[in-house]
């Protein structure tokens, strides 16, 4: 009895180091690849096209792009469905009190955005919290893939946040009229400004309001294009220095983990301004 | 005119490498956003958002039950120990009850045991007097007789004939008599 649990203790632990080995050999491959991706187009000089990454081409064969056609865009947007349904159902399938590793994770996310809705919109919010956590999961997962070397990052196209931004806007701004009726309108009133400041507060208020949909979007975009483009320009330069090329590796790696952050970030941010904005159509009243 | 400034710009806007720009790419991206972010919507609503509630409240019963469990045993132990407690302090009265009871037993046998013994010594003492009565009595009177007895030997030894009894006994008695006085 005690050999046979020594054993299986022993594989345990060689299975643990093995994947601990496999994570690690991956790692490295995958910056090699990256480093390797980011420079071969570069060889030749100092041509640097950084803003060629955010080309949407079709993915299968070539030709013009219809409204169906399946660009590296759709791609990874179906990657980002795989890998939520990875995480969302396929990590939650043990159902454990005690949870795993990747369950817990899942937990954590779902814990995470659901006490945002709640502390942020108010517990009457939390029928809207799948719509926020789906816009959550999405900018989440689309941001990290966009992250691996050669894949193609979504979000970093305004015409997504602007759609995702627009839906916000408009579901917003409808729900308000919907609760509160004529009363939503209170939101530009400032109730507790001098009377003779109501009026131009309320001018600024109408146009602050009108300009949410478009910082919404262009914030997520502007920054995902943004380190993505400065990450290319640095691996450029790497291309152009050939061998001797430490300084920009070292700024491209530092780089991209400032991208890791700023991934993560962007979504909190899209998200917890969804709860603000939801917040201001449940209780328009300051 | 309107249409060419809006091709040469969109044209400008490519060449300078702006492809979120790239208008003509929006139907698509629109397009498979929209059933991206419904797909991800079902998935979650359908599947993953209940049974992640379900687990969390599940974990969130079992950790309430094992709570109110350890209350219960709590509240057990503590019910115990007062019953612990009730059944020393009872037992501890019942023990001093008990002693005071066997003491008043014993003080009342005591009582009844010496106050018979009084009685059967007063009555012992009763009777010895009543002997002792009598044997004074009986001495008295035989003092008198052997008195008698001696003065009519005396008397008959001196006169030389028969002593007169009656006068012998008047005598004595009144001897006695003076005597006892």
């Amino acid at each position: 009895m005690a050999t046979d649990s020594n054993t299986s203790g022993d594989t345990q632990t060689a299975q643990s180091g093995s994947g601990r080995l496999i994570a690690f050999g991956l790692i490295g491959v995958a910056v090699v690849l990256f480093i390797l991706g980011l420079m071969d187009d570069y060889e030749s000089g100092l041509s640097i096209h950084p803003m060629d990454q955010f080309i949407i081409e079709p993915f299968f064969g070539d030709g013009p792009i219809h409204w169906y056609t399946v660009t590296n865009s759709t791609v990874w947007m179906a990657a980002a469905i795989l890998a939520i349904t990875a995480l969302m159902v396929l990590g939650t399938r043990g159902r454990a009190v005690i949870p795993s590793r990747v369950q817990s994770v899942a937990e954590l996310a779902y814990g995470f955005v659901r006490k945002m809705v709640e502390d942020v919109a108010g517990k009457d919010a939390l029928p809207y919290f799948p719509y926020i956590f789906t816009l959550f999961l999405f900018i989440l997962f689309a941001n990290f893939l966009g992250l691996i070397p050669g894949s193609f990052t979504s979000t970093s196209h305004i015409a997504v946040t602007a759609v995702m931004a627009g839906a916000v806007f408009l579901t917003v701004t409808i729900l308000g009229f919907i609760k509160n009726g004529a009363g939503f309108l209170s939101l530009f009133w400032v109730s507790s400004a001098p009377l003779v400041l109501r009026p131009i507060l309320a001018v600024i208020e109408l146009i602050s309001y009108f300009v949410r949909p478009v910082s919404h979007s262009i914030r997520l975009a502007g920054n995902v294009m943004a380190g993505h483009a400065v990450l290319k320009v640095f691996a450029g330069f790497a291309g152009a220095l050939g061998v001797g090329a430490v300084a920009p590796i070292i700024g491209v790696i530092a780089i991209y983990g400032l991208e890791v952050l700023v991934s993560a970030i962007q979504a909190y941010v899209f998200t917890i301004l969804t709860c603000v904005y939801l917040k201001d159509a449940l209780h328009p009243h300051h | 005119m309107a249409d060419e400034a809006l091709v040469a710009a969109e044209e400008a806007a490519g060449a300078a490498g702006m492809p979120q720009l790239e208008f003509s790419t929006f139907p698509n991206q629109i397009f498979w956003l929209v059933v991206t972010l419904i797909v991800i919507y079902l998935i979650l609503s359908r599947i993953a958002l209940p049974r992640i509630g379900a687990v969390l409240a599940e974990r969130q019963g079992t950790i309430t039950n094992d709570i109110a469990a350890a209350e219960d045993l709590k509240r057990q132990a503590s019910d115990a120990e007062e019953a612990y407690n009730k059944a020393l302090a009872d037992a501890r009265a019942e023990a001093q009850e008990i002693i005071a009871e066997t003491r008043a037993e014993i003080q009342a046998e005591l009582a009844e045991a010496t106050a018979h013994a009084d009685a059967e010594i007063a009555a012992k003492v009763a009777e010895s007097e009543a002997r002792i009565g009598e044997i004074r009595a009986g001495a008295m009177q035989s003092v008198e007789e052997v008195a008698r007895d001696t003065a009519t030997a005396l008397v008959a030894a001196l006169s030389e004939g028969k002593a007169d009894a009656a006068a012998v006994k008047d005598a004595v008695a009144e001897r006695m008599q003076g005597g006892r006085q």
